[in-house]
């Protein structure tokens, strides 16, 4: 009896001792980056599994479509990851509805989530709780071609409104400039107008107002004011020949390679648009300028001419994930990394007051915009769920064409909405 | 060969003989690896499919809001589904009116066997060993108004630039074009492996008693041929109703959801919109249509050439 208990206490012992240092491993799944993103990602693993024995991070990255449709799966599946990449919203909500998220508020080190601002907090919360991080924040902008707007004579410090901006289309025009570029197949870059314009037209508030179901929902006349401006604008024919036909990786070279004075886009585009233009240079940064999505006159209601449109992407933790997950997590975000990311460019970080290193003139141009931002919607074809974000982004690309009225666009995205 | 099933051998004796011959092992050993991944990959998912499609369910977690029939109430007074049903309507109707003759046409060209018969066969048959995403690039390049071929012709002619695929009356021309420039060469291939096997003897009795050449084409080439062109006809209809790869990088179903075919339109409107529930509707409606397809076609088309 001596022998077999005292195997058995060995035993134990050994599970013990063997579960006190085994391997967690957190995982991580990322739309995929490029290198340089990659290797600021693996150095932040690198150095938490350097400090928390036994622990190890493992990135993995898909490629964007591919995640969108795969990460349902994968979340029902065992080989969930145990953090992953999100741009917040109601495709959170819908995770934690359907129980795949898990709540971090706990987890997170003591006073943690006041480093980061309440906006971009929000994007990941569902009924006060806190289901992942934000990580950065991205901005819809007018790319302008300077060199362009002044061969045409068109002074962008004066555009101010919605008919400014329309008079500098035809200025263009009138020069024989092509005043804007746009990826047209892809549909998302022209649901940005639609967006902007419901925002500006319609406040701040529209969109959560329009989910509640409160002023007609999506058929509030801030909607329909946002399709009858776009048309206002599509009217003149303001994009490049075949822009429907034109992906949004063509139209970001073309802008690149001076083929129109505009291009509607996030700040992201800096780096990536150089990459495709014909020289593999682009503009120079002398003849590049930012122009913020210019305010409506007489909007349907006040206070849209702050806001801006974006992203507040990050990552959200899952419901299987280990305590290590989030405290990786929070090891990522935190100020020093932030500020890392910043000072490589890589992207602008949420974090407050770790932008401060940074040093590209438009990166600080966008950081400033969001910190003064009133509000700062993230996309629509994001912010609420594959379904309705591809109906907005169907009607916009319809609305540029002429072949929808503003009112069968608004009434679309209800019914989509009904039906989500 | 008949006393195997003699009735007046009792059920015992027959088990007996069917174990002794081999023909019980044969079947324990050769149909369960066929039978199980049969069930597995082709009827589980589609019962599946069947049963998600009763529900409004967005992929996450258990489809649990029941609908009834409402996907399919949705999906047949969609007006875009319309449109890709009628699309790949003309896609049947191209294969069968345009892209078949091209194919017999040209096989009654090159079905002898020379070097440079050969060397065309190949480059007929080109274009089917493509992979489709990457013709579809390659078309799009094609049909590019700023850079592409459309582009040197139309300022060639002195035509302002033109953009097909974005023109929602000609692109959809446009994606036909490119299905029958692919898909030729396949059925091609069938109908010189048919023609070769017609007896050399025939044909040359015809031209003896004076039949020209297109009369031996009609009367001698195409009978002995007809089982092949059925075959091939209902590879089309098939091939037609299952048309996804080419457009998704030529189009993407635009402009204004245009160009969809049914494949294309579930993908769009059931996979990247996370609508699972409808998208299987979607399956379930095509499945449905080509299995009454392929009956009918077996019994009424398949049949009669056999015959």
């Amino acid at each position: 009896m001596k022998y077999p208990s005292l195997a058995l206490a060995a035993a134990l012992s050994a599970l013990a001792g063997g579960a006190a240092q085994a391997q967690t491993e957190v995982t991580v799944l990322r739309v995929a980056v490029n290198d340089e993103q990659q290797a600021y990602l693996e150095q932040i693993a690198e150095a938490f599994e350097a400090q928390n024995e036994g622990v190890t991070v493992s990135f993995e990255y898909v490629a964007n479509e591919a995640y969108k449709s795969r990460l349902p799966t994968l979340l029902q599946s065992d080989a969930r990851p145990d953090v992953f990449y999100s741009w917040g919203g109601q495709t959170v909500v819908e995770q934690v509805e359907a129980g795949f998220l898990q709540p971090i508020d706990a987890l997170l080190p003591e006073g943690f989530a006041d480093t980061i601002p309440e906006a971009g907090l929000q994007a990941y919360m569902v009924e006060d709780q806190l289901y992942g991080l934000p990580q950065y924040a991205t901005e819809v902008v007018f790319w302008t071609n300077t060199a362009l707007t002044d061969q045409a004579g068109v002074d962008i410090e004066a555009i101010e409104s919605w008919d400014d901006f329309l008079a500098a289309v035809q200025q263009l025009k009138d020069a024989g400039v092509t005043p804007i570029v746009a990826g047209g197949q892809d549909k998302w870059p022209l649901h940005f107008y639609w967006s902007y314009l419901a925002l500006r037209e319609g406040g701040p508030s529209v969109i959560t107002d329009a989910m509640a179901g409160e002023t007609g929902g999506f058929e509030n006349e801030a909607f329909i004011a946002a399709g009858r401006e776009f048309q206002r604008l599509t009217e003149l024919e303001p994009f490049q020949p075949g822009y429907i036909a034109t992906t949004y990786e063509t139209a970001s070279g073309m802008f690149a390679d001076g083929a129109g004075a505009f291009h509607l886009m996030g700040d992201w585009d800096y780096l990536p648009m150089r990459e495709r233009s014909t020289s593999g240079e682009g503009l120079p940064d002398d003849q590049l300028a930012i122009l913020s999505f210019p305010a409506v006159t007489d909007p349907v209601a006040p206070g849209g001419e702050a806001a801006t449109l974006g992203g507040i992407n990050g990552w959200a933790v899952s419901n299987s994930a280990e305590p290590e997950a989030v405290e990786f997590l929070a090891f990522m975000m935190n100020a020093e990394n932030q500020r890392e990311a910043g000072r490589q460019e890589l992207f602008i970080p949420i974090a407050e007051g770790t932008a401060d290193e940074m040093e590209n003139p438009f990166y600080i141009e966008v950081a400033e915009h969001i910190a003064a931002s009133s509000f700062h919607q993230i996309f629509l074809d994001q912010f609420l769920g594959a379904s309705v974000g591809a109906t907005i982004n169907d009607i916009s690309a319809d609305l540029a064409q002429g072949v929808m009225t503003p009112e069968d666009a608004a009434a679309q995205v209800q019914e989509a909405w009904d039906f989500r | 060969m008949t006393h195997a099933a003699d009735p007046r051998l009792s059920a015992r004796a027959r088990l007996r003989r069917a174990l002794s011959n081999g023909r019980v092992t044969a079947v324990l050993i050769l149909l369960p690896p066929a039978l199980i991944l049969f069930t597995l990959f082709v009827m589980l998912p589609l019962g599946e499919s069947a049963w998600f499609s009763f529900f409004n369910w967005n992929g996450y977690g258990a489809p649990e809001d029941f609908v009834g029939l409402d996907n399919y109430e949705r999906i047949l007074g969609h007006s875009v589904f319309h449109t890709a049903a009628g699309n790949t309507l003309k896609i049947v109707a191209i294969s069968l009116v345009v892209q078949m003759p091209l194919a017999l046409f040209l096989a009654l060209l090159i079905y002898r066997k020379t070097p440079t018969n050969a060397l065309f066969r190949l480059v007929f048959f080109l274009p089917y060993i493509l992979a489709e995403v990457a013709a579809g690039l390659i078309w799009s390049f094609v049909f590019d108004g700023n850079y592409g071929v459309t582009a040197s012709i139309a300022q060639g002619l002195g035509f302002e630039n033109v953009f097909i695929l974005s023109d929602p009356d000609w692109a959809f021309a446009a994606i036909m074009t490119v299905i029958v420039w692919k898909y030729f060469g396949f059925h091609m291939m069938i109908y010189i492996a048919a023609l070769q096997s017609v007896p050399e003897d025939q044909i040359e009795a015809a031209r003896i008693e004076g039949a020209r050449r297109t009369q031996v084409v009609r009367y001698v080439q195409i009978p002995h041929i007809r089982p092949a062109i059925a075959v091939s006809a209902f590879f089309a209809i098939i091939g037609a109703l299952q048309v996804f790869d080419v457009i998704i990088p030529l189009t993407n179903g635009g402009p204004s959801n245009q160009t969809h075919t049914i494949v294309t339109y579930l993908y769009t409107f059931g996979l990247t919109r996370l609508n699972i529930g409808f998208g299987s509707a979607v399956g379930v409606i095509l499945f449905v249509g080509a299995v009454t397809v392929a009956i009918f076609y077996q019994r009424i088309f398949m049949k009669r050439t056999e015959a």
